[in-house]
């Protein structure tokens, strides 16, 4: 699974030492990432870590200072416009015109790619993301999932290569971040690249594929599993009476990098397995609480991630 | 995978024929929707020319009539009325008061009741019988020398006429107060005839820079701009997707200027009419072009209303609409040749007063072509076709 060739028709994302600042700040340093074609690629990291710029400089919307690589294997500096034809960019936020009908809306976009059958093109689509008998409402006055599905819509009706989606479920109720999800899932099917950005591990664990962003720096990527294993992050869940004194106990001491309720059972993580051990070793078999020796769960992952990188680059 | 993969590079649609054409109408028939479903501008564009050109036209009179005068007179006699009549009869003047001092004379002057007061010397008849040129006096309050000009310009001659056509004394001599008025093409003098051509650019200039002013601010600010720079549409489809709606709506608008003027103001077209239609829809696209150029400079939809009013304001006091052009200093007039409006209102009274032909008004259409080439190129050049 990890043997991703450098570039070549398997690849719809390959570039290299891609760099951006804005006003002086880095916002994102030296990245460097390949995605297959037809894979689901989930990016994760939290509220301003470059995710929206890096799918911005894929797309041509942003010239990176630095770095290079191709997109659909078009140069990402000097073909932008061949770049727009095939990809499909979902905005974190809605960006279709609030004024405009959702028909409208989509045969705007259908006659801006220049199809054929720009009306019959829209008609396809609106039954096809679910939205018939809503034709003529205003995008504005439709809710946040309506929105968001109007959206997926627009940016796959030109029947794109590729998807950059960008936290495109943000702010919507379960139900349809799952239809949402199942979504994306066809269209993968289809032959579709997918590049995702979210804040939910559930969707994460979704992904074929993915990477963190932390400060402008990629900090793993690789599968789930591969993410978690290369972590060398050591857990034990705790489950038992008093888990807040118990974590609040732990907190700081040698070993202990991280502390984290789970709902009715507690994260206890370190780097450093030995130490966590020889740490918590008074606790066990104290109080009644149970001790297991656990894998780490993604957040886990990812937290620690953060709080490491934060004390490296901040 | 590789069965997928196939499938994925089939993905996408090919550069279709005439891509320039249907993405500038793609871009076109949504400015149309956009424009109808926004009622508050909708309406505007019937509402700006019409209460503007009646404000305007009614209101700006630099040939006002009906002037409160008041007449002191100190010989009854047939001479005199007959004077009084003539003047009642330019209908500049209009007899509020008749006094019987100086005094009074001057007190209503002085404290604005009256604009004219006309005194009739004791004496006065046997004295222009006799030749001995009386004076007749005329006492004008000049705080405003637009408003008593044309009145007092018109006084002499009328007097004069009236003289010799009611008392046939011959030619009698020049009278001390006598000014020769001469308005070519406006025999009246009606500043109306010379305010409405120019008040349909005026309008226009207005109306036309602040619709596509904020056409590119407002994608910006309604976060559209993002989505729209994502798909494959170039500046020069976006620039001419937005303004083509509005040279129609600018053509409509005015139609209605020129349709009242020449109903309700009863200013003439003596020139083509297709020719007016013509150059005005050139003068409404180079309008347009510049407010979209404005548009690409700035950052917000306020900037975009203070740009245009920086353009507005001069187009007003140095396009030759509000004071002679003939008149301005020299770096004035150069500034004024910049400026659309300039030609345009040559163009429109040369067309609507004087009847012009093509062949009159070639410098000023190439100077309106130039301005708008200069803008539309200005505007390709800035429009940012990336967020950085």
């Amino acid at each position: 699974m990890n043997t991703v060739p450098a570039s070549g028709p398997d690849v719809a994302i390959n570039v290299a030492g891609l760099s951006k600042s804005f006003g002086g700040r880095e916002v994102v340093h030296d990245l460097s990432m390949q995605v297959r074609r037809g894979s689901i690629y989930g990016f994760l990291g939290p509220n301003g870590s470059g995710k929206t710029t890096t799918i911005r400089m894929l797309c041509g919307l942003l010239t990176p200072d630095a770095g290079e690589g191709t997109c659909l294997g078009y140069d990402i500096r000097r073909d932008a416009d061949k770049i727009k034809r095939l990809v499909g960019y979902m905005t974190q936020r809605f960006s279709l015109y609030q004024d405009l009908s959702v028909r409208e809306n989509l045969e705007f976009v259908a006659r801006l790619y220049g199809m054929r059958d720009a009306r019959g093109a829209a008609r396809d689509m609106i039954r096809r993301i679910g939205l018939s008998g809503r034709e003529e409402q205003l995008a504005g006055e439709l809710s946040g999932g309506w929105k968001q599905r109007l959206a997926l819509g627009a940016c796959t009706l030109p029947n794109p290569q590729l998807l950059l989606l960008d936290e495109p479920t943000a702010g919507v109720d379960p139900k349809a971040r799952r239809d949402f999800w199942n979504e994306i899932h066809a269209l993968a099917a289809e032959g579709l690249t997918v590049l995702v950005s979210t804040h939910y591990m559930d969707e994460a664990e979704r992904c074929h594929e993915i990477a963190y962003i932390a400060y402008g720096h990629l900090l793993a990527h690789g599968t789930v599993d591969e993410v978690i294993a290369k972590s060398a992050l050591s857990t034990y869940t705790v489950s038992g009476d008093d888990l807040n004194g118990l974590a609040a106990e732990l907190a700081g001491k040698p070993g202990i990098d991280m502390v984290a309720p789970f709902g009715t059972s507690l994260h206890v993580s370190g780097r450093d397995k030995s130490a966590l051990e020889t740490t918590i070793a008074p606790y066990r078999d104290k109080r009644g609480w149970r001790w297991e020796d656990s894998e780490p769960s993604l957040e886990d992952v990812f937290i620690d991630l953060m709080n490491r990188s934060k004390d490296n680059f901040q | 995978m590789s069965a997928t993969d196939a499938a994925g590079q089939n993905r996408g649609v090919p550069e279709p024929a005439f891509g320039f054409w249907r993405r500038s109408y793609a871009m076109l028939v949504k400015e149309f929707i956009q424009l109808r479903r926004d009622r508050v501008s909708f309406a505007m564009i019937v509402m700006i020319p019409v209460m503007q050109l009646l404000l305007f036209g009614y209101a700006i009179n630099t040939t006002p009539r009906h002037l409160p005068t008041a007449v002191l007179i100190q010989e009854d006699s047939d001479l005199a009325r007959s004077v009084l009549k003539a003047l009642e009869n330019t209908k500049y003047f209009r007899f509020t008061r008749e006094v019987h001092s100086v005094a009074e004379f001057d007190d209503l002057l002085q404290s604005g009741k009256v604009l004219f007061g006309v005194e009739i010397p004791r004496g006065f008849e046997r004295a222009v019988r006799r030749g001995d040129r009386p004076a007749l006096l005329v006492a004008a309050d000049a705080t405003d020398p637009v408003a008593a000009g044309s009145a007092l310009g018109t006084l002499g001659a009328v007097v004069q006429t009236a003289l010799a056509h009611d008392l046939h004394i011959g030619d009698p001599p020049a009278m001390p107060f006598e000014i020769r008025a001469h308005a070519r093409y406006n025999p009246a003098a009606e500043s109306r005839l010379n305010i409405v051509p120019g008040l349909v650019g005026t309008i226009l200039t207005m109306t036309m820079l602040i619709f596509t002013a904020l056409s590119v601010t407002r994608e910006i600010e309604r976060g559209t701009m993002e989505s729209l720079l994502s798909m494959p549409i170039r500046p020069v489809e976006v620039m001419f997707g937005k303004i083509i709606p509005y040279v129609i709506v600018g053509f409509i608008q005015a139609s209605l200027i020129v349709g009242i003027g020449t109903l309700l103001f009863g200013v003439p077209i003596l020139g083509s009419v297709a020719l007016l239609a013509a150059l005005t829809t050139l003068f409404i696209t180079t309008n347009l072009s510049i407010g979209y150029t404005f548009s690409t400079i700035v950052q917000n939809q306020l900037q975009a209303m203070q740009m245009s009013m920086m353009f507005f304001l001069p187009s007003i006091l140095l396009s030759g609409f509000m004071f002679p052009f003939a008149g301005m200093p020299v770096w004035a007039q150069y500034l004024g040749e910049g400026l659309p409006l300039t030609h345009y209102i040559r163009i429109v009274r040369a067309i609507m007063l004087k009847g012009a032909a093509p062949s009159n008004l070639q410098y000023d259409t190439i100077a309106l072509i130039v301005l708008m080439l200069v803008a539309m190129t200005i505007a390709v050049t800035r429009f940012r076709r990336t967020l950085d």
